[in-house]
């Protein structure tokens, strides 16, 4: 049976990990390729490594962190942040990720997906959509906007209708990550995530909101996601992806165990 | 141990290079015929469209695989590099496959379910494989494919995703993964160490 994911996100500024250091017992804290390894050891189905703060003067430290972090990781590996063309992905690639993720870039540039999904297959391009509500829209679940810079700045896109795009255009997944529900640990925007879902036939992943077992079990129900991303996941007394997905397994979700 | 992989630019190799190095091989790329001749593994990966293939007969790959596979060199295709060993693949009905498997790879039926199959699912594995010694039937595989190879006689795995599926096939020195081992974790790289150490039966024939 095929599993639900559970895909732990790193969050890394200037080659560091800079989210979630403090909750964790670790071997070496800020490290992205000692926190993946972990990661993985621990039972995550999959790691991204968001650069929260590219800019191309920190394209080599990228580089450099996703060469490093890929070396003895043997899941798949996605990479985000500051990936603005080809070349940007196809040196991403080379480093040693699997997928890369794409989400301004792409707004601005939608032939950008066709261009990565063409050399390197759809499954190695992942658009993520930064979604917040529209609260005066008729549905403001339909009508929900895209947003661009780090959530500043509406894109001027609705939400199901860029997946779509996304999708014809040759995206593989769809990371989608609800601004409202972010960093609140109240759960994940279950109705948005299945109106993207059921829009689209690639897989979406859901992001923003975990705060407890139970909001994994919902948003995999409800929310139709195919897997979900847990950049804080050990804040909420789950000491690893394991233990969650042990809490999955007996709450029904199909998971990959033992792992 | 010396693998040639094949590079016809069906996606990126870095992961499959990454990790047969891992596991001690000495991996070296090419994308025309001239090490696969000397060759003494052969690795054919491969993502994204069957079509993709056409650049094996352009290149003169076709003819020097199916010779190293007739003198018993251990060959793995991975994704579109197990679909290739079948006779063609409806994603591109006028592009011929290897025909080492006479069936044809299908799309995923359309309906309830997503298609791509994107993620970790198990495995129901045959005992009589050797590619897949050791990895016990539930052990999970990462996938991320739209078309399909049918179960036959020479499907050493099962996983079912809409309909069961070859995950893996086998015949002798051919050996094909629907998976990604090199995704897989342990279970992955435990099925690239028994590629590696594959040897020819003296009763094999």
């Amino acid at each position: 049976m095929l599993t639900k994911r559970i895909i732990a996100c790193l969050d890394v500024h200037g080659g560091r990990v800079v989210k979630g250091v403090q909750f964790v017992d670790l071997v070496d804290a800020g490290d992205p390729a000692a926190l993946a390894a972990r990661h993985a050891r621990e039972g995550a189905d999959e790691i991204v490594l968001l650069d929260i703060t590219a800019t191309h003067e920190k394209r080599q430290t990228l580089l450099d962190t996703v060469r490093r972090t890929a070396r003895e990781l043997f899941v798949p590996f996605a990479v985000g942040g500051g990936i603005r063309s080809a070349r940007d992905a196809e040196q991403v690639f080379d480093a040693g990720a699997d997928k890369v993720s794409i989400n301004s870039a792409a707004l601005a540039d939608p032939g950008l997906i066709d261009a990565i999904g063409r050399s390197f297959g759809a499954q190695a391009v992942v658009v993520a959509i930064d979604a917040r509500r529209d609260p005066v829209a008729a549905d403001p679940v339909r009508d929900a906007q895209v947003y661009v810079q780090g959530g500043r700045k509406p894109a001027g896109r609705r939400v199901v209708e860029w997946a779509r795009e996304a999708e014809a255009r040759g995206a593989g997944e769809i990371l989608l990550t609800s601004m409202d529900a972010d960093g609140t640990r109240a759960g994940f925007d279950c109705e948005l995530t299945a109106a993207v879902s059921e829009a689209v036939s690639i897989p979406v992943i859901a992001s923003g909101g975990a705060g407890t077992v139970a909001h994994f079990v919902d948003v995999f129900a409800r929310g139709k996601a195919d897997a979900a991303l847990a950049a804080s996941i050990f804040h909420f007394g789950i000491s690893s992806a394991r233990s969650l997905k042990q809490e999955l397994a007996k709450a029904g979700v199909p998971v990959r165990l033992p792992c | 141990m010396r693998v040639t992989v094949i590079d016809y630019k069906a996606g990126n190799l870095t992961s499959v290079l990454k990790a047969l190095r891992h596991l001690g091989a000495e991996a070296e790329v090419t994308d025309g015929p001239g090490p696969v001749q000397s060759a003494e593994r052969i690795v054919l990966p491969g993502v994204g469209h069957f079509a993709a293939t056409e650049r094996l007969d352009a290149n003169g790959l076709t003819p020097a695989i199916r010779a190293a596979i007739a003198r018993s060199v251990p060959f793995l295709g991975i994704c579109v590099g197990m679909q290739w060993l079948f006779a063609g693949s409806s994603e591109a009905p006028a592009q011929p496959g290897l025909a080492q498997f006479a069936e044809v790879c299908t799309r995923f039926p359309e309906g309830s379910e997503k298609v791509p199959h994107v993620g970790w699912n198990s495995l129901e594995v045959s005992p009589r494989s050797h590619l897949l010694a050791g990895v016990q039937s539930g052990e999970f595989v990462y996938f991320t494919h739209s078309y399909k190879a049918p179960v036959t006689e020479n499907t050493a795995a099962v996983t079912h995703y809409i309909e069961p599926f070859a995950a893996a096939v086998e015949e002798r020195n051919v050996m094909g993964v629907q998976f990604h081992p090199e995704k897989s974790g342990a279970t992955g790289l435990r099925i690239l160490q028994n590629f590696l150490e594959w040897k020819p039966k003296e009763s094999a024939c």
